[in-house]
Formats: structure tokens, C-alpha cells, sequence
């Protein structure tokens, strides 16, 4: 097992994206991680050594997260399509409004659903150590992705006929 | 139990972690199998593959790199925009690592002054609340732990900090409820906890002075003894008639599911 420092360093990544995917908002992501990262110094007499550190990262960033959230209710966001802009200038017009859709039907997810999803996917840890990150039993992760995922397949069908849903 | 894998039924789990690249080579064949001859599931893999494409796409580990870049390595003093707040931040992180809160107890001698009158009042203080509220039989507590989420709500509200009461079921200990006290200059909350043998264990929780951090203290009075520590914003005292390597690893558990 790598040493806390080599651990630290090397989940920054994932946590600066885990962050970014659930506030949208590119400096709040920094400040998140850097939060974290000072946390995760100054009580890195708990971990554990042996085990993963990410996991443990990963649920200090929920709970800043949370505790914030009262305080940023009144943050203004960045339109998505200015966003995407800037993220991937060289996607060309369908695969950006693909995206923006992404984007748009992560944010209609339940919190609960989209901290699943995007803690396996974006976050990059596996069921067990997700599961405990968000302090939930393995069924219940399992459950809440097969939600997330379903209704992102629904709303992707519903996006491709015009009549029903414009995606413009 | 047979070994087709045309028969053996696929869990969506599985397709799951499938997807997720969660399963060994072996598994992975299993499953190739399976898809090849259920169409209708193979479709829905594809769907999901399709979505995590788009948000790898969205959230890209290039841009992160870039984010990151120098944020855990303070002492190389990396360039640009500085994203430590200041090294002076940064060495009392380290100062605190230094000490070892696992490690072993900070002694007074550490502390300055100040906060040394500081972890005596918070002793006095969770020292007399345990010693008056866990005799009681008929009104141990205010709120009792069957209306939990309200009991957190009250407290948190009135302490302006949020709250949680610790889950200390490994230790063999469940939460029987908490009340609101009178701090000297300000609220604090209490919970309670029993475990099978009727012993009685108290959480004391009030805010403290940002900025104050102090890691473990034990003491005792009588057969009673206690922890006390402070972190980022809160103070807490755990005290129980218990010998202090247990009430200390109780504490630990305490200030782990804090973080």
C-alpha cells in the first residue's frame, strides 16, 4: 500500500472531479479539494494505514459538501453550455448538445442517485468502498445506481423524439 | 448449480459492475456470454457504457490534473495561485499531525494557558451533566433516540452547528437519546448512550473557539473518567465508568465519523 502521502496526491484527480460533477462550479471544486486535502492532513492520525485512502477522502468531500450547503444556496451557476464550452472546445455541435443533455438530466436526479453514479464513475471507486464512502449498505448502492442509470436511459430516449422533448 | 452460462442467470449487479469494470477476467467471459445471447440486456449494457463515456467526456481527468496540480505538495511552494491559503496554514496542519492525535495524549504543557481554562470548564462542564442525568431512570434524557432525526435537528438548531449523534453499536453501546444544556456562555447537548449492562456513557458536544484546536485529554474522577478534545469548530467530552483504554478508542470512533 502506498504511504498517505503518495495516496493523497494521487486521489486529488478524481476528487477535484468527483467535486466538480456534483457543484458544476470549477473554483468551489478547488476549494473543496483543498479542504480536503488539508482535513485529510490534519487527521491523518485516524486512517488507518493498510487501507485505501480514497474511500475515506471521498467521505470527508460529501461531508464539507453537505455542510456547505446551506451556506452556498445562493451561489449563482455557470450556464451549462458556457461550461461545456469551455471543457471541450473541440466537440462538435452534436456531441456537445449530447453532453449538455448529460448534464441536464444529471442535475433532475435525485442527490442521492447522482452521488451514487458519479462516485463509481467520476469518482472512480469500487461498489464496496463507494458504498461505505457514502455510508449506505452495498444493496442500497447497487439500487440507487440501477435507478440512476434507468432514468438517464428513459430521459435520453424521451431527448430523441422531438416531439416530446426538444434538446435544442 | 450448472455452469452455462446461457442458463445461469446474470444479476443486473453484475451487468453493473460489468460496466464498471468491477469483475475479473473470468466473470467478464461469463457475462460476454450471457450478452450474446440476450439481446435485451446487451442493449442496456450498451446504454450504460454510453453514459459513462459522456461522463468521463463531461468531467475530464485531464482538466482535473491540471486543477491539481501542486495542491499536495505545499512544501515545493508551487507556482501560481496559491491554493494553500498561506504556508503559516499548512505548518499547523503539520504541527498537529506532528503531535499525533493517535499517537499518544497531548499534556497540558503543550496547550497555552488560555486553553488549558478552556478544557477545565469543558471537563466541569460534561463531568457534572453526566454525574447529574445518568441516574436518572424516569427522565434520563429529553428527547429520546426513537425520535432521533428530530433530536438532531432541535440540537444542531440551537447549537448552530450540525450535529450527529455517534453510532457507537460497535462498542456495544446505542443511543438512548440527549437533551439541551446550559454551557457558560452558551448551549451544549448532550447524548446518552446504554449498553447491555446498563452502564451509562455521555457525549457532550458545544461549540468551541475557531481556531483552538486541542487533541485528547483524559481524565478521572472517581471511577468516572473522560476524553476531551476539540476540532474545527466543536468541542467534545465522552465520559463513562469505563477504563480509559476503552473510553479512549470510543473517542477515536467518535472523532472518526466526525470528520
Amino acid at each position: 500500500m502506498a504511504s498517505f502521502h503518495q495516496q493523497l496526491q494521487d486521489s486529488l484527480p478524481d476528487l477535484w472531479r468527483y467535486a466538480f460533477a456534483l457543484t458544476r462550479d470549477r473554483v468551489r471544486a478547488d476549494d473543496l479539494v483543498q479542504d480536503c486535502a488539508e482535513r485529510a492532513l490534519r487527521k491523518r492520525a485516524l486512517w488507518l494505514p493498510g487501507r485505501p485512502l480514497k474511500p475515506w477522502l471521498m467521505k470527508m468531500l460529501l461531508n464539507i459538501l453537505r455542510n456547505d450547503h446551506a451556506r452556498a444556496a445562493g451561489r449563482t451557476m455557470v450556464a451549462f453550455e458556457d461550461e461545456l464550452a469551455e471543457a471541450r472546445p473541440l466537440i462538435d455541435t452534436e456531441g456537445r448538445l449530447e453532453l449538455a443533455a448529460t448534464m441536464r438530466a444529471l442535475e433532475r436526479l435525485p442527490r442521492e442517485q447522482r452521488e451514487a453514479l458519479l462516485l463509481v464513475t467520476v469518482g472512480g471507486l469500487d461498489y464496496g468502498d463507494a458504498a461505505e464512502a457514502l455510508g449506505i449498505p452495498a444493496g442500497t448502492l447497487m439500487s440507487r445506481l440501477s435507478r440512476a442509470r434507468a432514468r438517464l436511459r428513459k430521459w435520453r430516449e424521451e431527448g430523441q423524439q422531438p416531439s416530446v422533448r426538444s434538446i435544442s | 448449480m450448472s455452469n452455462d452460462p446461457r442458463t445461469d442467470k446474470i444479476e443486473e449487479a453484475t451487468l453493473h459492475a460489468y460496466v464498471d469494470g468491477q469483475l475479473s477476467p473470468k466473470e467478464r467471459a461469463r457475462v460476454e456470454a450471457w450478452l450474446a445471447e440476450h439481446p435485451e440486456d446487451g442493449a442496456r449494457v450498451r446504454e450504460w457504457r454510453h453514459q459513462n463515456a459522456a461522463l468521463e467526456a463531461l468531467f475530464a481527468t485531464s482538466e482535473a490534473e491540471r486543477r491539481v496540480a501542486g495542491m499536495a505538495r505545499p512544501q515545493t511552494g508551487a507556482p501560481g495561485r496559491p491554493l494553500w491559503g498561506g504556508a503559516m496554514r499548512l505548518a499547523a496542519a503539520l504541527v498537529l499531525v506532528a503531535i499525533g492525535i493517535g499517537g499518544g495524549w497531548l499534556t497540558r504543557g503543550i496547550m497555552a494557558p488560555d486553553r488549558g481554562a478552556v478544557a477545565e470548564i469543558l471537563v466541569n462542564e460534561a463531568m457534572n451533566a453526566h454525574l447529574i442525568y445518568t441516574p436518572e431512570v424516569l427522565h434520563p434524557v429529553e428527547v429520546a433516540a426513537s425520535n432521533e432525526d428530530h433530536l438532531i435537528s432541535w440540537l444542531s438548531k440551537r447549537l448552530g452547528a450540525s450535529l450527529v449523534a455517534p453510532d457507537l453499536s460497535a462498542d456495544g453501546f446505542s443511543l438512548i437519546g440527549g437533551r439541551l444544556l446550559p454551557a457558560d456562555d452558551g448551549p451544549a447537548a448532550q447524548f446518552m448512550y446504554e449498553n447491555e449492562a446498563g452502564s451509562r456513557l455521555t457525549v457532550y458536544v458545544r461549540v468551541g473557539t475557531p481556531g483552538t484546536l486541542a487533541a485528547f485529554r483524559f481524565e478521572t474522577r472517581g471511577d468516572v473518567g473522560g476524553v476531551y478534545w476539540q476540532d474545527e469548530r466543536l468541542r467534545y467530552a465522552v465520559i463513562g465508568s469505563l477504563p480509559r483504554a476503552e473510553l479512549s478508542s470510543i473517542a477515536t470512533e467518535i472523532y472518526r465519523q466526525m470528520i
